[in-house]
């Protein structure tokens, strides 16, 4: 367990110098700051406006950095050789990708708290510059802590997403593996459609590709509880705790593949 | 002795083409010992196959038949790693560390902790002359200083064998002193190194044996003296001072006559030209010797003769 942190505090601190993450955060934030400038625009509708489009930041600029470095800090490794040097060190293969992972996954977790530091900032702005008026048309308060189980869900969907890009980039080029993952969130954000498709085809084969799809494509429609959370419907625990268990499988599983391939692979 | 590296027909094929993939052999039966405590040197041209059997030891690819052991152990071995150093050709390591971090980070690996790391970080990166860039990321270096990186991490845990992948490469020539000192101080404290190179020098400084591969095949092992003992060609002599009188016989005395800068006159001789009575000569009539050097078959002589023979052999369908 040691070794594994170590690579992953190596993996992080390499990460976290790199500037592509931060690229993305400046992003992120200059878009926080434009949703406030577009809230003016609009009466009434501010405050959605800023949480819809800062929780869209958020996700979007989350699933570049987790692409991006995910596929860097394997792939990229492979590709320029680096992974020499480590794997003749006392390290496992399987030690070498989990490690990976888990610095990884550290370096999401501290590039999405900056951006939520920023989201609150801007809602903090508006909360206090608001008036008694505009405050009761709001459907949920400005600085509503249940936000945050939709940031968490981000969180849970982006290490989701992190697994997937480090089990590509095991076995193919960090551009392929790059689109592969893209590819595949899109694929699991639509997943849910795959089990209505069952329901109106006739074909039993076209049913039983789309069940099968639909069970092994990720899942991630459950993840985004954005508008629930702008709406200030509430969220059952029992769907954030199953969402969380669901991320939980499915990256152990994707770990599991990634370590088996990984494994037995050549570097030439 | 005991045998710190042993393989035994090793072999290697990789599959070349996509869509109708065919076998490449890049090592073919590899049966090779390497004594505790000798410097080992690996010769053989680029696509010999000389990186593919140091990644076969080093477990970055797996056999596809045959076997081999270091210190007695089989490859798989995790215990076998804290105990080996390892150096790639052209190594390359993160952009975003410093030197110091990233071998701080391999000692940790190692199992080292606490104040012990940063005394073997300071000594290695002492050993191998990074002064005060050590503080730098690694990104800012240059191919050599990467190089002088790879050969400390490959010593950090004071390795009992050290594999080093073309180790001279990307250095200068003062770089390359101290890599050869590095290898000669590693000899005298009992290391086994196994090195390749394709470079004559080094490994005639350095080897109590070598090993010579071409097109994946061992073709000659042994002694360096034995191996590496190549024909005597003639004998450059470089002498000064020629008065005019002497100039018209120097086409005489050799078989071609260069004139070099200074004044200086290179005069090759015939291997069986026994230079030390025509140094008499030339010395009576006024001359004075600047140096004289056999001049030998050449490595890469060596490389292509033994190239063309294997290409024989193969065209006769002895040894495929």
């Amino acid at each position: 367990m040691r070794t594994i942190w170590i690579v992953a505090g190596a993996a992080f601190k390499e990460s976290v110098r790199d500037r592509v993450p931060y690229t993305m955060v400046v992003f992120a934030v200059l878009m926080m700051a434009a949703s406030f400038l577009i809230s003016q625009l609009t009466a009434g509708q501010d405050l959605k406006i800023i949480k819809d489009l800062g929780l869209a930041a958020l996700s979007i600029f989350g699933l570049l950095i987790a692409v991006f470095i995910g596929i860097g800090l394997v792939s990229k490794e492979v590709e320029r050789k680096s992974v020499y040097g480590l794997l003749t060190k006392p390290v496992t293969r399987a030690q070498f990708i989990l490690g990976k992972y888990l610095g990884l996954v550290m370096t999401l977790v501290v590039n999405l708290s900056v951006m939520t530091a920023a989201y609150f900032l801007v809602l903090f702005y508006l909360d206090v510059t608001a008036s008694a008026s505009v405050r009761a048309s709001w459907a949920a308060p400005a600085l509503d802590p249940r936000q945050l189980v939709a940031i968490v869900l981000i969180v849970a969907e982006l290490a989701l997403v992190t697994a997937v890009a480090l089990l590509f980039s095991s076995f193919s080029s960090p551009l392929l593996s790059a689109l592969l993952t893209l590819a595949l969130w899109v694929a699991g954000h639509f997943n849910g459609d795959l089990r209505q498709f069952e329901q109106v085809v006739d074909q039993p084969a076209a049913a039983w590709i789309a069940r099968t799809m639909y069970y092994v494509l990720p899942n991630l429609a459950p993840f985004n509880v954005k508008a629930e959370v702008v709406y200030g419907v509430p969220v059952p625990a029992s769907h954030v705790g199953y969402t969380l268990l669901y991320a939980a499988v499915y990256i152990a599983a994707l770990l599991a593949a990634a370590v088996a391939i990984f494994r037995r692979r050549d570097f030439k | 002795m005991a045998a710190a590296i042993q393989t035994e027909a090793l072999t290697k094929d990789f599959a070349v083409g996509f869509w109708r993939p065919s076998a490449y052999r890049a090592l073919d039966q590899l049966t090779l010992t390497v004594d505790a405590g000798e410097v080992f040197g690996f010769l053989g041209p680029n696509g010999a196959g000389k990186s593919t059997t140091l990644k076969l030891l080093m477990q970055l690819l797996y056999p596809t038949s045959g076997d081999a052991r270091i210190l007695g152990r089989p490859l798989g071995d995790a215990a076998v790693r804290q105990r080996i150093g390892f150096l790639a050709e052209n190594p390359y390591y993160y952009d975003y560390l410093t030197a110091e971090e990233l071998l701080a980070y391999f000692a940790k690996l190692f199992g080292f902790r606490g104040a012990d790391v940063g005394t073997r970080v300071s000594r290695v990166l002492d050993e191998v002359g990074i002064g005060k860039e050590r503080r730098l990321r690694l990104r800012r270096f240059s191919k050599g200083m990467i190089q002088r990186v790879g050969i400390a991490q490959a010593l950090l845990n004071d390795p009992e064998v050290v594999f080093l992948d073309e180790p001279m490469s990307g250095l200068d020539p003062v770089g390359r002193r101290q890599v050869r000192d590095l290898i000669l101080g590693l000899r005298a404290r009992g290391c086994t190194v196994f090195f390749s190179s394709h470079i004559l020098s080094d490994v005639e400084a350095l080897c109590n044996r070598v090993g010579v591969l071409v097109q994946g095949r061992l073709l000659a092992s042994g002694p360096v003296s034995t191996i590496l003992a190549f024909e005597l060609k003639g004998w450059e002599l470089v002498i000064a001072g020629v008065s005019d009188s002497l100039r018209p016989d120097l086409d005489r005395l050799s078989r071609q006559v260069t004139p070099l800068s200074d004044g200086h006159v290179m005069l090759h001789l015939a291997p069986d030209s026994e230079p030390e009575r025509l140094l008499g000569e030339l010395t009576r009539r006024g001359a004075h010797v600047v140096s004289l050097n056999p001049s030998r078959e050449t490595l890469e002589d060596y490389f292509v003769q033994l190239v063309g023979s294997a290409e024989a052999r193969d065209a006769r369908g002895v040894g495929a």
